[in-house]
């Protein structure tokens, strides 16, 4: 039966004669890169950090210089994209020396009960601890289980810490001159910030801008004020299922979503904006307040060198508990625990950690350094902004730290309630019901 | 009696009012490419600050940065032989099944079809997951063959429809007289029913060729290695996580839409080439 | 001897078979079995939960059949305006008309553009503030029309589905082209020597002519729209709230955000089947059509 095509393929060869070019060329593509066989030792790395590829590209050849080890970052962008790789290659059983764990600490949890990452503790804990004081303590607690956690997780440290990052307010200052406002002096109680609200209005400018078409942004938000509110212990309890969203303390979160709006302090859109069109009006001077993370102080830097504003926290509604912002460690390296080079991955991750290294790549990159000596040692080289988003990393929380995960369908049926809110669609009170529905459903789930 | 100048004018103004509705449309469908070209000469400051459409510096360097810091070079090399590679593939593949399912009968040949169609309409969430299994098993992963096979599968069903209509549509005489003077079925094929499909093809070929230059996360899942990356993986690095370099990524997406164009002009050719063939009787 | 012309006609689609058998249905037995699992897409144990996931998506799921409705909208919207648009640009380029090489270029620029241009562009256009579109509005004293239109849930979905007809008309222009293009021109000139004007030609020549290729173009439509998720993501992210989520996201979501993969494979499958029994039935009653 082949001769059916053989036959066919000899009587037209003359359309064919590009064909076998075309196939040595694709096999030869193909044979190119895998196999070479490599005596000396290479550590790969898998990173999405587009903005930090040419910094590691120079690490990684000073380490050489250093080592004589071979140190292969490679760059997988955008992170959607790397995130399906690293757990397609979980599956597959490829993953490399160094990765990094997107997602919730659920997700970091299941590739640490497959065995995909090696538990540092011990590394950590050598010389009178010396490596694990060197960081954050909150920067740490990110990649950290503690023991009898819910996830089931053997306790430890997980992932190393390349650099911290906190998410507050920002305010441009020219702007609140031209509002007739002080700009040495912004707001600090949610009323004194709703009432710039009707200057913004009057002066014909925009409020508040934040990428709260991306859900995890208003959640942040959210939270900080819930923390403001009812202190941690409340907020824990009821992500227990100890106290429901309908409570009171809840209502009031959801409400200042709806205070805001209509004081006239949110930019119209905000619910479908994304956080590079916020950072755009912002860099642009179209925008009073932004609601962004520290990675913001290299974008409007590229976008507009000259803009005058300065971070603070959240604007508190009360005094009875301290307010909170989300922070902690910002990107994270985890080693494969499978890799026969997971020493030298270990040490090569200390290394990176050094503060040397890490004034290096803070400076490079416009990122807050996740060891503790070299934040120090750049205070006086950095922008003052990055220095404001550096001081409050003590006040800082995240999701991550706290040992428990609220559901994603809460978390979900929560950020957009909060966004029909804000379009006038729902109350403050019917939010706080359909959220509470959701979360009971999800409890009813679990202890089938 | 209607005069000649009444059949003059109501000529015209049927073609004025033709051709103000293309020009609207035309114009809607300009703005977006001339804002990509002149955002692409302009720098990361400007770039949303002076909104007009002719920057007022022109930064050609942008498109030296794009291809440079990119590395285009090499990634441009690997889009344009897994886009001719896969085209072909498809093209052939494609239309020897659409022929047989038009022209020819086997036993199970609907059923056979109607699951060619369900592939079109069933999106696999996280297939990344088996087919990197797969061919991990197969040593197709991080090959560039391995790619272009699963790129082929990826634009077989949507083609095979498309050719099958389009045979559907065809006299059956020229093929009857082929098949009287002693053509084999392959030479049928081969001869009468791809040149007389040729409008279509061109319309399969700028399908799957936009596909294919415009993919990039199979390939960011199956590659580990960098050389065999497409083009899309160098835009992917200006439109990064927190920082995108507007103004390179703008350069960038204008230097990948060109062979696109090109493309489709060419094959446009074959598209209207149908008028002077007359010989296709729907 | 008949045999082996059976054989004969099988080679043709062995090819397609091959390829399509092992990187279709393989993924395809896997996501199939996996809807019946409990899966976070990690973990080395999978926990069978048969059709439970299923059951709540009919039963529970109430965002998942919005999104669906919501896609269904968008593909009505997609189906008559886009496609009349691409009909009527194609008659107007088959014709001799002045430009018409450089039409048939133009209207095939949206398909190419990038969505990230096409979204930053638009939503430049549409913006509540500073916006192109409402700008023209209060020039023209419509200042009460002006909204932000991605963020307004009145116009939100409207504006989603207007955005992705433009983005995708160029398609069904270049197919109804081509059809167009297969129309022997000795057919109109016969019809015009017997007398026929220009309305009952179209009528009774090009209509009947073009239904096959209308039919291809409708199917392609619905399956382009159903599935169309990344012009959505670039525009509105599927917000406000849930006005503009489509199937496709919600699958996303489930998988991305919630890790919930065997979720995430029972709702691919039921969303299948829909789109499925749809294009089934408008095949069917196309091909009915047909035979009048």
């Amino acid at each position: 039966m082949l001769n059916f095509y053989v036959t066919f393929l000899y009587k037209k060869m003359r359309y064919l004669k590009l064909l076998p070019g075309l196939l040595v060329t694709v096999l030869l593509c193909g044979c190119g890169s895998p196999g070479e066989k490599r005596s000396e030792i290479n550590i790969v790395i898998w990173h999405w950090m587009t903005d930090r590829e040419p910094a590691f590209q120079e690490l990684a050849s000073r380490y050489f210089k250093k080592t004589k080890i071979k140190i292969s970052f490679e760059l997988y962008a955008p992170s959607d994209a790397y995130s399906q790789k690293v757990r397609a290659a979980a599956q597959g059983g490829t993953l490399p020396e160094i990765f990094g764990v997107l997602g919730e600490k659920r997700d970091f949890a299941s590739f640490i009960k497959a065995g995909h990452i090696l538990n540092l503790t011990s590394y950590m804990e050598k010389d009178n601890a010396k490596w694990r004081n060197s960081f954050f303590l909150n920067a740490l607690a990110i990649n950290e289980f503690f023991p009898d956690n819910v996830y089931g997780v053997e306790a430890g440290i997980y992932g190393v810490p390349i650099d911290i990052m906190t998410i507050q307010m920002l305010y441009n200052k020219d702007l609140f001159q031209k509002l007739g406002l002080n700009p040495e002096q912004p707001p600090v109680t949610f009323e004194e910030f709703l009432r710039i609200g009707e200057k913004i209005k009057t002066a014909n400018l925009q409020g508040l801008v934040s990428g709260w078409g991306e859900l995890w942004m208003i959640d942040c938000l959210a939270n900080n004020y819930a923390f403001n509110i009812m202190g941690k212990d409340k907020v824990l309890a009821t992500i227990r299922g100890e106290i429901p969203y309908t409570d009171p303390d809840w209502i009031k979160v959801f409400s200042l979503f709806k205070q805001m709006q209509e004081a006239g302090i949110l930019v119209d859109g905000i619910v479908t904006m994304i956080n590079k069109t916020a950072e755009q009006l912002f860099a642009n001077e179209k925008a009073v307040f932004a609601f962004n993370g520290s990675w913001c102080v290299n974008v409007y830097k590229g976008m507009n060198p000259n803009l005058n504003y300065a971070a603070i926290p959240p604007p508190k509604v009360t005094d009875k508990y301290p307010m909170a912002i989300w922070g902690g460690a910002g990107s994270s390296f985890m080693v494969n625990a499978r890799s026969k080079n997971k020493e030298e991955a270990v040490r090569f991750l200390q290394w990176l950690t050094q503060p040397e290294q890490q004034v290096y790549l803070a400076e490079a990159t416009n990122n807050l350094p996740a060891n503790k000596e070299s934040l120090e040692r750049i205070c006086n080289k950095i922008p003052k902004v990055l220095e404001q988003f550096a001081d409050d990393i003590d006040i800082a929380t995240h999701p991550n730290i706290w040992g428990i995960s609220e559901f994603s369908a809460v978390i979900e049926a929560f950020d957009k309630g909060i966004q029909s809110i804000i379009i006038g669609e729902k109350s403050p009170e019917q939010v706080a019901q359909e959220v509470q529905r959701i979360k009971e459903r999800e409890l009813a789930k679990i202890r089938k | 009696m209607k005069s000649a100048i009444y059949y003059k004018t109501k000529r015209i103004t049927i073609n004025l009012i033709i051709h103000l509705f293309l020009l609207t449309v035309a114009v809607s469908c300009l703005f977006p490419l001339l804002w990509m070209l002149s955002s692409s000469l302009k720098t990361q400051e400007t770039i949303f600050k002076d909104m007009s459409i002719i920057p007022k510096e022109f930064h050609f360097e942008n498109y030296y940065l794009a291809w440079k810091e990119g590395g285009f070079g090499r990634y441009f090399l690997n889009s344009v032989i897994y886009t001719v590679s896969v085209v072909i593939g498809i093209i052939v593949v494609a239309s020897l099944a659409a022929y047989a399912f038009s022209r020819l009968s086997f036993p199970g040949k609907n059923l056979l079809f109607y699951i060619f169609m369900a592939a079109m309409m069933i999106p696999l969430p996280g297939s990344f997951v088996p087919l990197f299994v797969l061919m991990n098993k197969l040593h197709l992963r991080n090959t560039a063959l391995g790619y272009i096979l699963a790129m082929i599968n990826v634009g077989l069903s949507t083609s095979i429809f498309l050719l099958k209509t389009f045979f559907d549509k065809m006299p059956k005489e020229l093929e009857d007289a082929a098949r009287i003077d002693g053509c084999s079925k392959l030479g049928i094929w081969w001869n009468v029913a791809l040149p007389l499909a040729k409008p279509v093809l061109a319309v399969v070929v700028v399908f799957n060729a936009l596909n294919v230059w415009n993919e990039y996360v199979l390939a960011l899942i199956i590659f580990d290695s960098k050389a065999l990356m497409p083009l899309q993986v160098a835009l992917m690095n200006f439109h990064g996580e927190f920082i995108t370099k507007y103004p390179l990524l703008m350069a960038g997406l204008t230097l990948t839409a060109l062979p696109i164009i090109i493309t489709y002009i060419f094959m446009q050719k074959y598209i209207i080439k149908g008028v002077t063939q007359g010989a296709i009787v729907g | 001897m008949k045999i082996k012309s059976i054989l004969e006609n099988y080679m043709f689609v062995l090819p397609a078979l091959v390829i399509f058998a092992i990187f279709y249905i393989i993924p395809f037995v896997w996501v199939f079995q996996i809807g019946l699992f409990d899966w976070d897409g990690i973990s080395p144990t999978r926990i069978f939960v048969g059709l439970n996931n299923f059951i709540e998506i009919f039963k529970e799921d109430k965002i998942w059949w919005q999104s669906m409705w919501q896609a269904g909208y968008i593909t009505l919207i997609a189906l008559t305006f886009q496609n009349a648009l691409a009909f009527l640009l194609a008659l107007a380029c088959d014709r001799e008309i002045r430009l018409k090489n450089f039409y048939r270029l133009i209207f095939f620029i949206p398909p190419i553009l990038s969505e990230v241009v096409v979204g930053l562009v638009w939503q430049w256009i549409l913006d509540g503030n500073y916006g192109l579109l409402n700008y023209w509005l209060r020039n023209l004293g419509l200042a009460h029309l002006a909204r932000s239109w991605l963020s307004d849930p009145k116009t939100a979905l409207t504006t989603v589905a207007i955005i992705h007809s433009w983005k995708g008309f160029g398609w069904g222009f270049l197919i109804f082209l081509a059809g167009l293009q297969t129309i022997p021109r000795e057919l109109y000139e016969a019809a015009r020597v017997d007398g026929a004007d220009a309305w009952y030609i179209f009528r009774k020549i090009t209509i009947p002519l073009m239904v096959p290729v209308g039919v291809l173009v409708a199917i392609l439509t619905i399956l382009g729209t159903m599935q169309a998720f990344v012009l959505i993501i670039a525009m509105t992210g599927g917000g406000p709230a849930y006005h503009t989520q489509v199937p496709v996201l919600r699958i996303l979501a489930s998988m991305r955000g919630s890790s919930r993969f065997g979720y995430a494979c029972a709702q691919g499958i039921t969303f299948g089947f829909i789109l499925m029994i749809v294009s089934f039935i408008q095949y069917r009653f196309s091909k009915k059509f047909r035979q009048i």
